[in-house]
């Protein structure tokens, strides 16, 4: 089993970050994992982006060129990422960020709209959770549980008071997702 | 001790200070800060020295000094700096005294780009510095080996009284993996025989220089580094082997470029090519011997590499000629992803180039034709 993800978006919208925290989870849950940000100039520039490995072996290359999954928190990468993922793939975008439909009829693009469902739970720095939780919809090798355990473990102390709401965003963007999964012919 | 999630650059810095490193001298640099920056809070914290040099001249000499003491000190740098750190790191080898320096490679020549690049490879291996020296050249390929390869090089660098590098390319020093941490050993200071480290009025002064202004003196020198290298290469050749038992086209690769091969390799398995990977764990000694032996075995060798193609003579010194030996390589900072490295497999599988086509030249002519 290998699965690569890639989460791409704005920077501060916790790319890398919710990136890491599959990593935790991935590793908890006894897999092999690897985790690289994009760090060069582009990171500066305002859009982030970081590529999780997860497998049942030791994991060879940690870059990816055609991720069978990936998240697009805004617009740019909703643009570059449909256009670079893997046939069949599936890929989350945030569409509170993007203005158009999907162009590609060969990839599962769900829409799940992580600004409005993180406003609801009362913070819009939460809508990483909430497109995680979407992902989490396409990846049976990791489960909610596993990432709800990886953030009780390893978010700062200082922001353990965050976790019910994280719990609830991470809910929230798997039920959202599922919903749509529905709507998909069989 | 549990596995926890390390980024490259602090796992070495971390690993570093577990094995007992008490003076650190460096100076920032991209895709390597995070190692000076882990060790500006960490190591003041144990009462050890660190100190952010004025430029990677400084840091290099300063290295130089606390090493001549015999405590175990570092410094790290990128490519650049390490050009810098040229003139310091021959005045440490020609003193004889033992030094860990960890370059995270980016893309050059010159002040190129901070993306991951293996292009230092001959900088580490064959020269460097000025004058006649050998020194030891470790190649981890993930934050585990990192680690492992960064305590290692404190006692090659003290068991050989030589400078032990650690090369790695930018994608691992930024890379998170689940790593384990060695226990944390107390700070043992060695009486090493030749450390300037005090007489305390007890014994009597001993003499630390790479001066030896007879040319006969210097010859012995010479000879002196050499015979100790010999024993390098008999003792402290690493490397790793993967799906080689059978295989009969057989890639080698390090770091980064090693791993990405793996990759490879898995899929040309599935597709039933028999292909098999030798990473070299220390490219300086080279795994000459076990090349020899695979070319009994392998019809033809990958070199695969992230520069054009610098660890490529070496493997070709070792296969000597008798089967073919081809060449992929993505320099400037780019990392090669499998399906390159596939392609390369099956292109070898099905049409294998004859010992006599230069394998650089060949490849040159395969990117150029491409762009």
């Amino acid at each position: 089993m290998q699965k690569e993800i890639i989460i791409a978006g704005f920077g501060g919208q916790g790319v890398l970050f919710g990136g890491q925290v599959l990593a935790y989870a991935a590793m908890d849950s006894g897999k092999d994992v690897t985790w690289i940000p994009s760090y060069g100039p582009e990171m500066r520039g305002g859009t982030a982006n970081c590529t999780v490995v997860i497998a049942d072996h030791e994991i060879g290359s940690p870059l990816v060129k055609n991720p069978p999954l990936a998240i697009a928190l805004n617009l740019p990468s909703f643009d570059k990422y449909e256009s670079m993922l893997a046939p069949g793939g599936t890929l989350i975008v945030n569409q509170s960020m993007v203005d158009h439909p999907q162009r590609r009829n060969d990839i599962h693009v769900i829409m799940v709209p992580c600004n409005e469902i993180a406003e609801e739970i009362g913070d819009k720095k939460l809508m990483n959770m909430v497109a995680m939780g979407a992902l989490l919809s396409a990846l049976p090798e990791v489960s909610v549980k596993d990432v709800e355990k990886a953030l009780e473990a390893h978010l700062p102390a200082r922001h353990k008071h965050l976790l019910p709401k994280n719990y609830e965003a991470l809910k929230r963007g798997y039920e959202h997702a599922q919903k749509e999964w529905d709507k998909v012919p069989a | 001790m549990p596995k926890e999630l390390w980024k490259g650059n602090e796992a070495i810095a971390e690993a570093a200070v577990r094995a007992g490193l008490e003076a650190y001298f460096g100076y920032p640099i991209t895709p390597q800060t995070e190692v000076l920056e882990y060790l500006s809070r960490r190591m003041p914290e144990l009462g050890r020295a660190f100190v952010q040099a004025e430029s990677e001249l400084g840091a290099v000499n300063m290295v130089y000094g606390a090493a001549c003491t015999g405590v175990r000190v570092m410094s790290s740098s990128s490519s650049p700096g390490v050009s810098l750190m040229m003139e310091g790191l021959s005045y440490i080898a020609g003193t004889e005294v033992p030094a860990v320096l960890i370059n995270v490679m980016r893309g050059g020549p010159g002040l190129g780009n901070i993306a991951p690049a293996q292009s230092d490879y001959n900088q580490a291996v064959h020269g460097g510095g000025h004058g006649d020296y050998p020194r030891i050249v470790l190649a981890p390929a993930s934050v585990q080996e990192a680690i492992d390869l960064t305590v290692l090089s404190f006692d090659l660098a003290e068991k050989y009284r030589m400078i032990c590098m650690l090369i790695l390319d930018g994608a691992i020093g930024q890379m998170m993996e689940p790593a384990e941490m060695p226990e944390m050993k107390p700070v043992n200071r060695k009486d090493f025989g030749w450390a300037t480290n005090g007489t305390m009025g007890k014994r009597d002064r001993r003499l630390l220089t790479s001066i030896y202004l007879n040319p006969l003196d210097e010859e012995q020198t010479n000879l002196r580094l050499l015979t100790r290298w010999k024993q390098v290469q008999t003792h402290e050749v690493r490397y790793k082997e993967y799906f080689i038992d059978d295989a009969e086209i057989v890639i080698v690769g390090f770091g980064t470029a090693g791993r990405v091969a793996l990759s490879a390799v898995r899929t040309a398995r599935e597709q039933g090519i028999k292909v098999g990977l030798l990473r070299p764990i220390t490219v300086s000694p080279f795994p000459i011997e076990r090349l020899d032996q695979l070319t009994g075995q392998a019809r033809a060798f990958l070199v695969t590499e992230m520069n054009t193609g610098q660890m490529l003579d070496d493997v070709q010194l070792a296969v000597h000629g008798r089967v073919p030996v081809e060449f992929y390589g993505r320099p400037g900072g780019v990392v090669p992803f499998p399906d390159e490295i596939l392609n390369e497999i099956k292109r070898i599988a099905s049409a294998p180039a004859t010992a006599h086509t230069d394998a650089r030249d060949a490849w040159l002519t395969r990117m150029t034709a491409q762009a």
